[in-house]
């Protein structure tokens, strides 16, 4: 195995007496398709919120490649190559979507510091490129206001592309999308080479078992588990942790979907 | 490892044939202006063309101002402080060492940009009502300064006997040159603005305008474009202000004080903040209303002033610039129920 790209040690993040991240340790080695799954409030959007820098841990050490990155501001983590896209949409409303793809792909291949207006070829050629991966290049001059739900998380997907990251954190990328967009997402990120690494959090499990090689359960803000996704599957533990001890008993023991013959 | 990403799907082309014509129309309009402002001093008389001077004067400054304001999402009390700064500092290189045009706007720039480095340094690192609160209270410290400081600034009296402006060592004395010249540096100093909003750099302000957290996670630090962009806009008020001493030959403190400020405010909002050209407009109103129709009112110019600022805000909520935008709108709505039958 690799040199892990990415590494957290002990990382904690406490909201008073909520422990919303609670001691995660966890590697994820350079080329990983790994899945970060759990039930609500497990704390994965918040882990990312400590990968990416835009909260700061309470405890622990993140690490990108090799270097400690705990102590260093978001934007300067995602000049180190991490990039994401986030459970609600998040991007610049008032342009059109070939701007938003535009803002991240200038800073890699264009002249961000110029003051005059440039062509910035590169980065248009990306851009375009990007568009037509994530299926909107037939939307690239309408504003992000008219785009449709399903529609604004492709764009999510290609801005954080643009960043071309070594580290790519899809927060929920399929939320709100059709089955023909996901099955497209799905097909997007396997086709991405082995240089970027990804961790992705859905809840769908259709998408995460199609992705994922590696598949980290979180409960309680607590690592419950880490393993391939058949070691996933077959756990009673996560089992639990997603049905909850007892509460099961409400399906099975009366007029369930079993009980009638259905499932 | 780019390379191999940007394989998978560099096929979009662009449609771009019309584009560069496309520019060139939408340059027809602001040729047409220009050719009428450069023929006003032919057609007007002395005094209309110094009221149109000095709307010009106002509208660089307020241009400066929607660079903080409209394009980088900064609302700005304090931005008469840069103004006053490049008028006095003008005022009194004109009196004590030349009166050379090309110098007195220059020295204004520089004054103007180091009066906001200075004071922008702390000041973008807030935002919201801490960025208002910081900026009115660097303007009323500046305000404050001209009118204590009376060696320098002649106090309250203000600053006069600023001889007038000289271009290649000739004296302008007719109205008509004057504006000639105020319109030459409204005109460099528009299209510097113009280009910085049109620049990546330009791109990333309006970024930091619509989700400054988005852009720090896209990897760009919003201090320091902020802080250029507030160096870039003081620079330019400066500008305006030298603009203003050479004209008018007469500078107080009340060229630095809040209302100037919030005048140039209502004239970025009247017409249209973002769009650099609409406060050009919206300059034009507030001058008219204040020094050409203000008199015949018996100094009531302030209370039409707040009057066309109520209707504006109900009428035009994008000031005169969104009335442009109206009909794109339009075009665009038609082609998109084109599309979907």
């Amino acid at each position: 195995m690799t040199a892990p790209l990415l590494s957290l040690s002990g990382v904690s993040r406490h909201f008073g007496a909520l422990k919303a991240v609670d001691d995660v340790t966890l590697d994820v080695p350079t080329g990983a398709r790994h899945a970060l799954i759990g039930p609500n409030g497990a704390g994965k959007s918040t882990l990312f919120k400590l990968v990416t820098g835009s909260m700061p841990v309470s405890a622990g050490t993140v690490t990108l490649g090799g270097t400690d990155v705990t102590g260093l501001p978001e934007h300067v983590r995602a000049r180190l190559g991490i990039s994401q896209t986030l459970q609600h949409s998040s991007l610049f409303t008032t342009q059109t979507v070939e701007q938003n793809v535009l803002l991240a792909a200038q800073r890699r291949h264009g002249s961000r510091a110029s003051l005059v207006p440039r062509r910035q070829a590169a980065a248009r050629e990306r851009v375009d490129g990007l568009l037509a991966d994530v299926g909107l290049d037939h939307r690239r001059g309408s504003p992000v206001a008219d785009l449709s739900h399903g529609e604004r998380r492709q764009l999510e997907v290609a801005v954080a592309l643009a960043c071309e990251p070594r580290l790519l954190l899809l927060d929920e990328p399929a939320a709100g999308m059709s089955p023909a967009e996901s099955a497209r997402l799905v097909e997007l990120v396997r086709a991405l080479p082995e240089t970027v690494t990804v961790v992705i959090v859905e809840h769908d499990l259709d998408v995460v078992f199609a992705l994922a090689r590696s598949v980290t359960v979180l409960h309680l803000g607590r690592v419950l588990l880490t393993g391939t996704p058949e070691q996933v599957r077959a756990s009673d533990a996560v089992q639990e942790a997603y049905l909850g001890t007892g509460r099961e008993s409400l399906f099975t023991d009366t007029a369930g979907p079993a009980a009638l013959g259905v499932g | 490892m780019e390379s191999i990403v940007a394989d998978t799907g560099a096929t979009g082309g662009r449609p771009g044939g019309g584009r560069r014509h496309a520019t060139l129309l939408r340059a027809v309009p602001a040729v047409v202006v220009l050719v009428l402002l450069a023929a006003a001093p032919f057609v007007l008389a002395p005094f209309a063309t110094t009221v149109l001077g000095r709307i010009l004067v106002f509208a660089l400054f307020a241009v400066s101002l929607d660079l903080l304001v409209g394009v980088t999402g900064l609302p700005s009390l304090g931005h008469a402080a840069y103004f006053g700064v490049g008028a006095y500092t003008a005022g009194i290189v004109a009196i004590d060492v030349t009166s050379e045009g090309v110098v007195l706007v220059l020295v204004a720039a520089l004054a103007g940009a180091v009066a906001a480095a200075a004071t922008g340094w702390l000041a973008v690192r807030s935002s919201g009502v801490f960025f208002l609160m910081l900026t009115l209270a660097v303007g009323e410290i500046v305000f404050q300064l001209t009118t204590t400081l009376d060696s320098v600034t002649g106090g309250s009296n203000g600053l006069y006997g600023i001889p007038a402006v000289r271009v290649g060592g000739t004296a302008l004395t007719l109205a008509g040159y004057v504006y000639w010249f105020v319109l030459a540096v409204f005109v460099l100093g528009f299209a510097a603005l113009w280009l910085v909003s049109r620049s990546p750099v330009g791109g990333v302000l309006r970024g930091i305008r619509d989700n400054e957290p988005r852009m720090r996670s896209l990897g760009y630090s919003p201090f320091r474009y902020k802080y250029v962009a507030f160096v870039i806009a003081g620079a330019l008020a400066g500008v305006a202000g030298g603009l203003f001493a050479l004209q008018v030959r007469l500078v107080t403190p009340s060229e630095a004080g809040f209302t100037t400020g919030a005048l140039a405010l209502l004239a970025v909002i009247l017409g249209g903040a973002g769009s650099l050209w609409g406060p050009v407009l919206g300059a034009a109103v507030v001058v008219l209303v204040r020094d050409a129709l203000g008199p015949t009112l018996e100094g009531h110019g302030p209370l039409v002033l707040g009057i066309v600022f109520v209707l504006a805000v109900y009428l035009l909520p994008r000031g005169f610039a969104g009335l442009a935008g109206i009909s794109a709108a339009v075009q665009r709505r038609r082609a998109a129920t084109r599309r979907t039958p």
